[in-house]
């Protein structure tokens, strides 16, 4: 009898420690939809109201009202899905091509994209780009996001892809079927859930990201992340529809992550962890 | 095999090599994006006026690793704590890693602005929370003494969670051997753990922390959506500063010289990174 008591107060104080841990993360997140659902009253009310009194959609109703939201959107998902289906039509064959090869010496190119600054591939592109007559178009965005995508694609396959033993494809060989189709037959769907972290993970590194639209696109081709940073002024407080902005923009990719949070947990620990 | 990867390292290296060729063609020479004449070369001039002349540049270096040893640091120890803490088979752990992943992917516009409504002075909820433990308040992101630590919260708030989740990775792969033979030998835990938790860990942290630096050195949108590099240039780090010299002075000869400063900093810590994950492979 005693055990068990002691044995349910252990466990519960681990529960009541690990939510502890997770304070940090679960309040902000509580604090931006909360901001985001109250009235004006309540969010400039000293002491904060933790808890809303009443709740309302107003806020969301104004950002729709105000601004052409849905436009924004198409933007991202057009320069989104666009990088992202050319960093996986290129980087999922190139992943397997080292891990096969094991030639990393091309790994180094991906670690060299990986490390440097966007700005110091910005400044010359932006003034080749206006030369070319490409400034301002969904070409130039979509290709400065690949620089992202496609390294971020070809480091994750090619973890996926040594992980695939040289005997299965072999034994495809030994069948008559050519490199290439056992690639495509034996490799590649042993790797989908890897095919769907990259190409996920990169479709988020491109709706996220902030500094190549702001240089690259015009108030037309604006992705959503540049058009929340251009309306936002903390001169006049107006919280509310500023933190709704916020949620509706991370929302999705916030979705997409919990989706798939199995397999992008492996795969960050991959990065980090390969030999 | 070259079939697979020509197309993706033809398209890199496409991507690439415009840039570092202009870059090293314009960081010696003069030359304005806005100007109508040619770019006039100047040797070294350039790189002069940055480590000699420019008092701004020196700032903005200075900050730069401010920022991201603090941030580094901090994310280290609360990371690699709250992983030992929670290394053990518990219910929840999905749930707890899927929250855990959620401040590392969420847009950095949208946390930057709802942490810039929790760091407001009168109305903000941070001077509210740290007020309950007497603290404060404080004006945070507009006092230039706490704004970079201000922003190294945010950032460590971000990626904390990456370094946890590695760091529980890498205990999952610990051999058992060496503790049983341990803990015959009569072993205490804090023994066990200085003596081979920390060693066997050690390359998965010091990967973590290297690849953590690196971006920390060139963490962008969080300062230029919080503070634009102010207040003053409390908070220009390099990237600011070169945001700055090459889209609102258009100094490009200037800029490109930065780059390749800031280029090769980037690059010692790389191949630092390297050959610490050579060296302690114990695989």
């Amino acid at each position: 009898m005693a055990v068990t008591a002691r044995r349910l107060g252990n466990r519960l104080a681990f529960a009541g420690f690990l939510f502890l841990l997770m304070v940090p993360t679960l309040f902000f997140f509580y604090w931006m939809i909360s901001l985001s659902l109250k009235t004006d009253v309540d969010n400039l009310a000293n002491p904060p109201v933790l808890i809303p009194r009443d709740l309302t959609l107003k806020n969301y109703a104004y950002v729709f009202q105000s601004s052409p939201l849905p436009r924004f959107a198409v933007n991202s998902v057009v320069v989104g899905v666009g990088s992202t289906a050319l960093a996986l039509i290129l980087g999922v064959p190139a992943g397997y091509g080292i891990a096969r090869s094991r030639r990393y010496g091309l790994a180094l190119l991906i670690l060299v994209a990986r490390i440097t600054p966007a700005l110091s591939f910005l400044i010359p592109w932006f003034l080749l780009f206006q030369q070319l007559g490409l400034s301002n178009t969904y070409h130039a965005l979509i290709i400065s996001h690949l620089i992202i995508g496609l390294p971020l694609v070809m480091w994750i396959m090619m973890g996926f892809f040594e992980g695939v033993h040289p005997d299965l494809e072999d034994a495809a060989l030994i069948d008559g079927c050519s490199r290439f189709g056992s690639f495509l037959r034996v490799a590649l769907p042993l790797t989908r859930p890897g095919i769907v972290v990259s190409g996920i993970l990169a479709f988020i590194f491109s709706w996220n990201n902030l500094i190549f639209a702001v240089v690259l696109a015009g108030p037309r081709l604006q992705t959503l992340p540049v058009a929340v940073f251009n309306v936002m002024s903390f001169e006049q407080i107006n919280w509310g529809p500023l933190a709704a902005a916020a949620l509706l923009i991370t929302a999705p990719v916030l979705l997409l992550t919990l989706l798939v949070q199995r397999h992008i947990v492996a795969s960050l620990a991959a990065g980090g962890l390969k030999g | 095999m070259p079939v697979f990867t020509l197309p993706a390292v033809a398209v890199v290296a496409v991507l690439m090599v415009f840039p570092v060729v202009f870059t090293l063609y314009m960081s010696v020479h003069s030359w304005y994006a806005s100007s109508l004449t040619s770019p006039e070369f100047v040797g070294l001039a350039n790189f002069k006026r940055a480590f000699v002349d420019d008092e701004r540049f020196r700032n903005a270096l200075w900050l730069t690793i401010y920022f991201t040893v603090l941030a580094t640091a901090l994310q280290l120890v609360l990371g690699v704590a709250v992983a030992l803490l929670l290394n053990r088979p518990f219910r929840g752990k999905g749930v707890m890693r899927a929250i855990f992943l959620l401040p590392m992917v969420a847009t950095p516009v949208a946390i930057a602005l709802v942490w810039m409504m929790m760091y407001n002075p009168t109305l903000g909820v941070m001077n509210y929370l740290v007020g309950l433990v007497g603290l404060g308040p404080y004006n945070w992101v507009s006092n230039a003494a706490i704004v970079i630590p201000a922003l190294a919260v945010v950032d460590t708030w971000e990626w904390t969670p990456l370094i946890t989740l590695i760091t529980l990775a890498g205990l999952a792969t610990l051999p058992v051997e060496p503790y049983e033979s341990a803990q015959i030998d009569g072993a205490s835990t804090p023994q066990m753990f200085r003596h081979i938790t920390l060693p066997l860990l050690r390359p998965t942290i010091v990967v973590a922390v290297l690849f953590r630096a690196i971006d920390c050195l060139k963490t962008f949108d969080i300062i230029y959506v919080m503070t634009q590099g102010g207040p003053g240039t409390a908070t220009e780090t390099l990237n600011i500063f070169l945001y700055l010299q090459a889209f609102a002075f258009f100094n490009i000869g200037f800029a490109s010289a930065v780059v390749v400063v800031y280029f090769l900093i980037l690059l010692v810590m790389s191949v630092g990174l390297m050959i610490t994950r050579q060296k302690t492979s114990w695989q």
